[in-house]
């Protein structure tokens, strides 16, 4: 089965009001092309489930999220992300905050068919008291109670990943996959973003094979987009942009995010994304972070 | 043998004693967030404890803490991979203690990194999120880092937003008592304290050089546990500051508290 698609034919598979699941962390490897994509179409009153970085805000500013599930939302060395607290301070986002775990909790839910997880995480906290959709419940073996966190099943979730044949065997070779194979394993549909398109073959290599964190049957689209996480890292692949979130964090103070959008995104392809900061050569040389 | 250093600054008092604070914490992950608390887990794993385990604050748990800086050939080295979802299997096996640095801290040791001000609907100020820390505090060992000792940090009332569970009896969950909960030490500019009070209430535990009882109380906006006789914070060592400067060779630790004051304020 031929998975390959479009940016374009990702999106028109996408509804208003669904709830997606963006996977990567804060600064690191989000599908952005795909970010882009949703920001240059209709789409609208989104329900967003991340551990959330400049794709958060981003949907923020444009005005396509109607309720964010999360844990945080940062760019890491700009630790607040700028839209996203905008949002935030205008009183119009609907919001579930969590803790980071027990985000991984309710996509494993989701994943395993549970209505929910019981968790000690969040007790005491104002995580429970603030969302009332999220349960306190007595335990069938002890007499302390426990969290039952909800399953979050998302309709669809984005990833962007390094390498990948198309039939949807994906491979992620940064250090970290971080929750993407939970946010494949939530949803409805999952489609992925990838540097490189390889052939099947590649994965014989038992050392590649291992890099493989979920089965294809969980991967329902395709898309070859290289340089695809810019501004965000994809390591080994290239780092994240300093210079251009710092532009991004700076626009947010003058300009609006309408000035950044008309910039880098709004009416132009991620090829005409790419030549506005500086091409796809000087992507791959952007250098990885070190902590 | 350990000698006494003369000159050192607060930054590196705070170190000494953040460090202090995993001596007999034994085989447990130790992460410091920011700057002072990284090098503070560094030390004690270098010196007082060398059971304890650390990240790259990545993806890797390492068997030699990373120095702060690095060169380019520099061998990280690594021990197992531990990715973010792996963390929380050490998270909620209790086998960690962490040390964070939250905007607010209420009576009950409850913190607050998610907002300020307005209503949760609208806030005036968002920060972070709670990110993992109503989990930390449910799970395993919490200490706290103040780099500014202050009524804004030390709030009279209870926190904004509570992200993590501390002794509140109003907030106690069913099953629960304040022995299931472990805050540890909290560290600052002026002093350190822990939870060593009657019914774990904020105690003062010792008093940074030249800093007096009534700067700590004129600080905090809440009433804390005052011992009769408060020491004072122990210097470092000459041989703890010659591993100090191993791990930050660029001395980024003189950059974290505003004027880097000396250790000593008499």
């Amino acid at each position: 089965m031929n998975k390959q698609m479009s940016l374009k034919e990702v999106v028109g598979q996408l509804r208003d009001g669904m709830t997606i699941g963006i996977g990567g962390w804060g600064p690191r490897r989000k599908p952005m092309a795909l970010v882009r994509e949703i920001l240059n179409s209709d789409l609208k009153d989104l329900t967003i489930v991340a551990y959330g970085g400049a794709d958060v805000g981003m949907l923020c500013a444009a005005g396509k999220v109607k309720k964010l599930i999360f844990a945080f939302v940062t760019l890491d060395f700009i630790p607040l992300e700028p839209y996203f607290r905008q949002a935030r301070q205008s009183g119009e986002l609907e919001v579930m905050e969590i803790d980071e775990g027990m985000m991984l909790l309710g996509l494993r839910a989701a994943a395993w068919g549970c209505p929910f997880i019981p968790t000690k995480v969040g007790l005491g906290t104002d995580v429970i008291t603030l969302n009332p959709d999220i349960k306190v419940i007595d335990s069938p073996y002890d007499d302390k109670e426990w969290v039952a966190m909800p399953a979050l099943k998302l309709d669809a979730a984005l990833v962007h990943v390094n390498k990948a044949d198309t039939r949807g065997v994906c491979q992620i070779t940064s250090p970290d996959h971080y929750m993407d194979d939970w946010f494949a394993r939530a949803a409805e549909k999952t489609f992925v973003t990838t540097e490189e398109i390889v052939d099947t073959e590649f994965f014989a290599d038992e050392a590649q094979a291992r890099f493989v964190f979920w089965e294809r049957s969980q991967t329902t689209g395709v898309v070859h987009a290289p340089g695809g996480a810019h501004p965000t890292s994809c390591a080994p692949d290239y780092g994240f942009d300093v210079p251009h979130f710092k532009e991004y964090n700076a626009s947010a103070k003058e300009g609006g995010f309408a000035a950044y959008a008309d910039k880098y995104v709004t009416g132009k392809s991620e090829d005409d994304y790419q030549q506005a900061v500086g091409g796809i050569d000087a992507i791959k040389k952007l250098p990885l972070p070190t902590y | 043998m350990a000698t006494p250093a003369k000159d050192y600054t607060l930054a590196e008092l705070i170190i000494c004693a953040n460090a202090a604070a995993y001596e007999n914490d034994g085989e447990v992950l130790i992460t410091g967030i920011g700057v002072l608390p990284r090098i503070a887990a560094s030390l004690a794993m270098k010196t007082c404890n060398t059971d304890i385990m650390m990240t790259d604050s990545e993806s890797w748990l390492l068997s030699e803490p990373n120095p702060l800086s690095r060169d380019k050939g520099y061998k990280q080295m690594n021990e197992t991979w531990m990715g973010f979802s792996r963390i929380f299997d050490n998270v909620w096996s209790g086998r960690r203690h962490i040390t964070g640095g939250p905007t607010q801290i209420d009576r009950f040791g409850q913190s607050n990194i998610s907002a300020l001000g307005g209503t949760y609907q609208k806030p005036k100020v968002q920060m972070l999120g709670t990110r993992g820390f109503p989990g930390n505090s449910i799970c395993h060992a919490n200490s706290f880092f103040v780099p500014s000792h202050s009524t804004r940090v030390f709030i009279e009332g209870e926190c904004d937003v509570v992200c993590t569970i501390g002794y509140n009896p109003e907030r106690m969950p069913k099953g629960y008592t304040n022995d299931d909960i472990d805050l540890r030490m909290i560290f600052t500019d002026l002093c350190v304290m822990d939870f060593g009070g009657p019914n774990n209430q904020v105690r003062l535990v010792s008093l940074h050089p030249g800093i007096t009882v009534d700067q700590v109380v004129e600080n905090t906006g809440f009433e804390i546990c005052i011992p009769d006789n408060v020491p004072t914070t122990p210097a470092p060592t000459e041989e703890q500051l010659a591993v100090i400067r191993e791990i930050d060779p660029q001395d980024l630790r003189s950059k974290q508290l505003k004027d880097n004051p000396p250790g000593d304020r008499s």
